[in-house]
């Protein structure tokens, strides 16, 4: 399996990943070392097999009350953020448009 | 000859479900509280937490289906939508791809009449999660998240491009709300962004089949500035067809301020979502007597509602549409009309007088606090001509502002109509005596003014002479 280096550049951008030329080559190959051994599967005959989402084939339905229960005190969810501000989350700007 | 551009519209509508606690974990939805005080692990995306659904989401995003007459898919998956936004916590939005809740409804807009209605058809309605909150301090070089919002229940209503023009777009825009309304299933409140729209707008000549280039138009938080924003797009995608230049796929904001839309460069990378099945959560396969059970517990809605007014209290079609376009205000309709026998006169006072009342405050019925029976008080003092129909407007005005009963009002500040023969024709006599020139231009075939007459009356009596025995008794008097 080929993956070109276009491909590794564009799920960079959409992962938000910097890459240089050499990261972007190397990334390639091993990309398509991965999908080369996921593509094994391909090889199973699954005509007779219904499509499923989920490992769990029996399991469906499952639901939660709509009841409170407590949240994270502020401190305690901003206490792994990288960059806050009073009780926000503080991040690169981002407006739309500029 | 001029080339007619015709406009294709498909518009998009989130909708907050009322639910005490989020979509996939039990924090609150409470609006307006303090910034990330409402998250946990599961909704600010911590490894290893596990989502799991609401049932009264699931509820009532069924029931929002069949209320729009969609079909309820027999199979319900969830499905991550992947993009790096920071309102983001997980990186990917809980959603739903290719079996969505459900599909293929309509709803009906009537507007004018049933005749002049149209059937908007309903692509499909399904449930995900909402983002978190940015705030972009002013002169900051930076912004920042709150995640109370990040995990509410979120309907998204999708329409087929089935709407022309941006006048239909608001009407439909105005009967979904109206049914959503009734369904009390959201504030529906767009100050609050329980309620938000997005459109879809392309054009194509008149007559032809395939659909021009799309744009997609946000930031319009109101059903106005939803109707503003089509136009000038209209006019916009318009000028650069007949001007033979390119119209760019894009997303365009619109400004309220300039009247505008405006291109938002930073998206011009093309979406890929990269949607998977969420392996976190199970499907869902809803019996089809828990279906049947939530159609037959639907409420009555807006158009039966509005077809029952005009049948059972012989209201015009207008009325009818205006007083049930609004849940709250067709259950006072009704609870007035329970104690209050004229219906007509009810419902002109509601759409009239209590309409501008609402409108003058900017509130609703229930926080004008008029109370149905404070109401029928007022109208049946003006049916034993207990006061005039013009005093009564200035004691609904004073019942608002005091709190105060009709009765009350109209003793404490002696508004009591005169209908006292002797009273009145003193009043008439009295003003007939100091208008001479009146009198005599009447007498000679000036009859309009008696007009005059009847008002100087009505003057010294500060509005409060029965105008019908004051017209009679002027009559009278003048030779008649």
């Amino acid at each position: 399996m080929q993956i070109d280096k276009n491909t590794v550049k564009k799920i960079a951008l959409l992962s938000r990943l910097e890459l240089d030329e050499k990261e972007s080559e190397l990334y390639s190959s091993q990309l398509a070392a991965i999908l080369s051994y996921i593509d094994k599967l391909n090889e199973i005959d699954t005509k007779d097999v219904l499509p499923t989402s989920h490992v769990l084939s029996t399991l469906k339905n499952v639901f939660r009350k709509d009841s409170l229960k407590s949240s994270l005190d502020a401190a305690d969810a901003l206490s792994n953020a990288p960059s806050k501000e009073g009780d926000f989350f503080k991040v690169p700007q981002v407006i739309e448009g500029k | 000859m001029k080339r007619l551009y015709e406009a294709v519209i498909g518009l998009e509508v989130h909708l907050q479900l009322e639910t005490e606690t989020k979509a996939f974990c039990g924090c609150s939805t409470e609006f307006g509280k303090s910034p990330n005080s409402h998250t946990c692990p599961v909704c600010l995306g911590f490894p290893g937490s596990l989502p799991v659904l609401n049932e009264k989401a699931f509820l009532y995003s069924i029931k929002v289906a069949l209320a729009l007459n969609c079909k309820i898919q027999d199979t319900i998956k969830f499905d991550r939508k992947n993009y790096y936004y920071p309102d983001l916590p997980k990186n990917f939005q809980i959603s739903q791809f290719d079996m969505p809740l459900s599909y293929d409804g309509f709803v009906d807009v009537i507007s004018g009449g049933r005749e002049a209605g149209k059937r908007v058809h309903i692509k499909r309605v399904h449930l995900e999660e909402d983002a978190g909150k940015l705030i972009h301090p002013s002169c900051a070089s930076y912004s920042l998240v709150d995640f109370n919002r990040a995990g509410m229940p979120l309907l998204e209503i999708v329409t087929e491009p089935d709407i022309n023009s941006p006048e239909e777009a608001y009407n439909y825009l105005t009967a979904l709300k109206s049914i959503l309304q009734y369904l009390r299933v959201s504030d529906c409140n767009m100050e609050k962004g329980s309620l938000r729209c997005d459109a879809n707008i392309s054009i194509r000549k008149a007559g032809e089949k395939e659909l021009g280039v799309k744009v997609e138009v946000k930031n319009m938080n109101s059903f106005r500035w939803v109707r503003e924003a089509l136009s000038f797009e209209i006019g916009r995608q318009t000028s650069l067809a007949e001007a033979g230049e390119r119209i760019i796929q894009e997303t365009r904001l619109w400004d309220a301020q300039k009247f505008v839309t405006v291109s938002m460069r930073s998206k011009e990378e093309a979406h890929d979502y990269r949607y998977f099945p969420e392996p976190d959560l199970v499907p869902f396969i809803v019996d089809k007597n828990i279906i049947e059970d939530i159609r037959k517990a639907l409420p009555e809605l807006p158009d039966a509602r509005a077809d029952r007014f005009v049948k059972d209290y012989g209201l015009s079609e207008y009325d009818a549409r205006v007083l049930t376009g609004q849940v709250d205000l067709a259950d006072y309709f009704e609870e007035c009309a329970r104690i209050y026998a004229n219906k007509k006169t009810l419902a002109n006072w509601i759409n009239g007088d209590i309409a501008a009342q609402m409108n003058a405050r900017n509130v609703n019925i229930l926080s004008l606090g008029i109370e149905p029976k404070d109401l029928a008080e007022l109208l049946k003092m003006i049916d034993d001509q207990s006061i005039s129909g013009k005093i009564a407007k200035d004691v609904l005005a004073e019942m608002i502002e005091t709190k105060k009963r009709a009765g009350e009002i109209v003793s404490s500040k002696g508004l009591s109509q005169i209908s006292d023969k002797g009273e009145i024709e003193k009043t008439v006599l009295d003003v007939l005596a100091k208008n001479e020139r009146s009198v005599s231009d009447y007498k000679g075939g000036k009859k309009t003014a008696i007009t005059f007459l009847v008002g100087q009356v009505m003057k010294q009596t500060r509005g409060k002479a029965n105008p019908a025995m004051v017209n009679d008794m002027l009559k009278k008097h003048l030779g008649e």
